[in-house]
C-alpha cells in the first residue's frame, strides 16, 4: 500500500472542495453538539435517579385538627391510629419492602420546617400544629411506592400518602423531554449531514473522474481507488466531532459546573468525567457516518 | 491465451445482438487486427475482454480467467495482466509524460524503487527519452499515443489490447506507433488491435479478424483489410 500517494490524494481532494468540506465540518460539528447535549443530558437524568430515588421517601401524613372534615372526620389523631399505622408498617406483608421509618411528631415536623425555609416569610406565620404528624418510609425500591400509597390511603386517621417520586419524575420527565428534543434535533442534522458527506464526495469523484477512470483501466483495487475518498470524507467528519467534543466540554465545564451547580449546590450535576465519556462516542460516531456516506457516494464510481 | 467461445452479446432496447454466437481463439504472441465497420461488435468484443462487459451468452477465458463468473474483487487483479490504449489517449493533463506512467503502477501499489527504474525503461522502448518532464499538451498526437503505449506496457502486460490507437493520427506518425506496437508484439506480448486503417492492416500482413453485422465473417492468417478477389 503506497499510503504517500494515498496521503497525497487526500490532501488534493481536501483543498480541491474547500467550501464542501468546511460545510461537512460545521454540519457535523452542529449534529455532534445536539447529540453531545443529549447524552449528557441522559447522564444528568441518570445520577439526579440515582441521587434523589436513593433519598426519595413516602409519606404518611396523619389527621389532624386542621385537616378537611372529608377525609378526616374525627379530627387529630390519636395514639391508636398512630399504633394502628405503626403495627401495619412492622407487618410481614409491609416489612420486606421497607428499609426503615420514622416518626415525626408536630414538634419535629415544625422545626424541620423552620430550618427548610429559613429566611422565607412562611416560617413566621405557621405553626407547629398546622403541620401534619407523618410517618416517613423508606423503601428498599424505590419503585415499590405503590404499596404502601395503596395500603394506608382512605384508612382512618391518615390524611393523605404521598410519595416523592412523582414531584421527582416530574422533573424527570421535563429533563427527558428536553433531552429527546435534542435527539430530534440532532437524527435530523445527521441526515443532512450524511447527504451532505455523500454530495460532496460525489463532486471530488466527479472532479477527478479521469484518474478514476485509469485507475480502473490499469487494475487499481476498489479499495484503493475508495480509500482517499473515503477519507476525506472521515477526516472532514472527524474535524466537526472534535469540535462538537470541545463544545460539550466546554458546555459541562463552564456552564454546569461553572454556574448551574453554583447556583444550585444541593443537586449533583455531571462533570467533566462525563463529557469525556461521551467524548469518544461523538467521534466514532462522525468518523462511521462520514464512513458510510463517502462509501455510498463512491459505490456509483466504482461499478465495473 | 483469448478463448471467445459462442459468445452472443444483447443490449438491452436493442433487438439486433451486437455479437452474434461468435467464437474465437488467440494465441500467446499472436497480432490480431480486428477490421469492420462501425458497429460491426469491435469494440463489444473488446469490452468483454476488458471484462468492462459480460457477455449475454458464451464464454470469455482471457489469461486463464473465466470472465463470466470471475468476482468483481478479482477483476482489477485481472486487469493488471492487460495493457489498452484508445483513440483518444486518455492521458491525465495536469500530470508530466513520467508522472502519467507512474500512476499507473502507485495505483496497483508497485514500490516507489521499481518505478523509479521501470518509468525511463519503458520510456526509452517507445522513443521518448527526455520527454519525461513534457506535459501532454505539450506533445505531439504522435507522441502522446506514444505516452498510452508506455502507460499500457510498464507493468509487462500479457496482452495488450488497442483500440484504434491509430484514429487520431497522421499516416507517418501511425507508422511510428505501428513500429513501436510491432516491437512490443516481437518481445513476446499479444496484441488484439481494432482498427479501420486500411494501409497499416494491408502493409503488416498479420492475422485479420473481420467483423460484420456482430458475425465473423472472416478470420485470415496474413491477411488484408479487405479480401483480395
Amino acid at each position: 500500500m503506497r499510503w504517500g500517494f494515498v496521503l497525497s490524494e487526500i490532501r488534493q481532494g481536501l483543498r480541491r472542495n474547500m467550501s464542501m468540506v468546511i460545510s461537512v465540518i460545521l454540519v457535523t460539528f452542529v449534529s455532534m453538539t445536539f447529540v453531545g447535549t443529549a447524552l449528557v443530558l441522559q447522564l444528568q437524568i441518570g445520577q439526579m435517579k440515582n441521587y434523589w430515588y436513593d433519598r426519595a421517601q413516602v409519606a404518611v401524613y396523619l389527621c389532624d385538627a386542621i385537616s378537611p372534615q372529608t377525609v378526616c372526620p374525627q379530627g387529630e389523631s390519636s395514639p391508636d391510629v398512630k399504633a394502628a399505622v405503626e403495627a401495619k408498617l412492622k407487618s410481614p406483608t409491609l416489612k420486606p419492602y421497607i428499609q426503615n421509618y420514622y416518626f415525626e411528631n408536630h414538634e419535629q415536623a415544625y422545626k424541620q420546617f423552620q430550618q427548610q425555609f429559613k429566611g422565607n416569610a412562611v416560617a413566621k406565620y405557621v405553626t407547629a400544629n398546622q403541620l401534619n404528624e407523618t410517618f416517613w418510609v423508606k423503601l428498599k425500591n424505590a419503585n415499590d411506592g405503590e404499596i404502601i400509597t395503596e395500603s394506608f390511603t382512605g384508612q382512618a386517621g391518615v390524611e393523605q400518602v404521598r410519595d416523592q417520586r412523582t414531584y421527582l419524575d416530574q422533573i424527570f420527565s421535563i429533563l427527558n423531554a428536553a433531552s429527546l428534543t435534542a435527539i430530534s434535533i440532532a437524527a435530523l442534522m445527521l441526515v443532512s449531514a450524511a447527504l451532505l458527506i455523500s454530495t460532496t464526495i460525489r463532486l471530488s469523484a466527479f472532479s477527478r473522474r479521469r484518474e478514476l477512470g485509469i485507475m480502473r483501466l490499469v487494475g487499481a483495487s476498489n479499495f484503493f481507488i475508495q480509500l482517499p475518498f473515503v477519507l476525506e470524507g472521515v477526516v472532514a467528519a472527524t474535524v466537526g466531532s472534535l469540535l462538537a467534543v470541545g463544545t460539550v466540554t466546554g458546555l459541562v465545564q463552564f456552564f454546569v459546573q461553572g454556574f448551574l451547580a453554583q447556583q444550585l449546590p444541593f443537586t449533583s450535576f455531571v462533570g467533566i468525567g462525563d463529557a469525556l465519556l461521551v467524548a469518544p462516542v461523538l467521534v466514532l460516531a462522525g468518523m462511521l457516518l462520514a464512513w458510510f456516506a463517502s462509501l455510498f457516494a463512491i459505490r456509483r464510481y466504482l461499478r465495473i | 491465451m483469448i478463448r471467445i467461445e459462442n459468445v452472443t452479446k444483447q443490449y438491452p432496447g436493442n433487438p439486433r445482438p451486437a455479437l452474434d454466437n461468435v467464437t474465437l481463439e488467440v494465441e500467446k504472441g499472436d497480432f490480431v487486427f480486428l477490421v469492420g465497420a462501425s458497429g460491426s461488435g469491435k469494440s463489444s468484443l473488446m469490452r468483454l475482454m476488458l471484462r468492462e462487459d459480460v457477455p449475454t451468452h458464451g464464454s470469455v477465458h482471457v489469461l486463464g480467467d473465466n470472465l463470466a463468473t470471475i468476482s468483481s474483487r478479482r477483476v482489477p487483479f485481472f486487469r493488471r495482466k492487460l495493457g489498452v490504449v484508445f483513440q483518444d489517449f486518455r492521458l491525465l493533463p495536469n500530470k508530466t509524460v513520467a508522472e502519467n506512467i507512474a500512476f499507473s503502477l502507485e495505483v496497483i501499489g508497485k514500490s516507489r524503487g521499481l518505478i523509479e527504474t521501470a518509468v525511463p525503461d519503458v520510456l526509452g522502448l517507445v522513443g521518448l527519452e527526455g520527454k519525461a518532464d513534457r506535459l501532454p499538451n505539450e506533445l505531439s498526437g504522435g507522441e502522446q499515443q506514444r505516452v498510452a503505449l508506455a502507460r499500457a506496457i510498464v507493468n509487462k502486460p500479457a496482452i495488450l489490447l488497442a483500440d484504434e490507437p491509430t484514429g487520431n493520427l497522421d499516416p507517418a506518425t501511425s507508422q511510428g506507433i505501428m513500429a513501436v506496437i510491432d516491437r512490443i508484439n516481437q518481445a513476446g506480448t499479444t496484441v488484439i488491435m481494432a482498427t479501420h486503417d486500411k494501409s497499416i492492416v494491408n502493409q503488416m500482413q498479420r492475422r485479420v479478424v473481420e467483423l460484420s453485422g456482430g458475425v465473423i465473417i472472416r478470420d485470415q492468417r496474413s491477411g488484408g483489410y479487405e479480401v483480395k478477389a
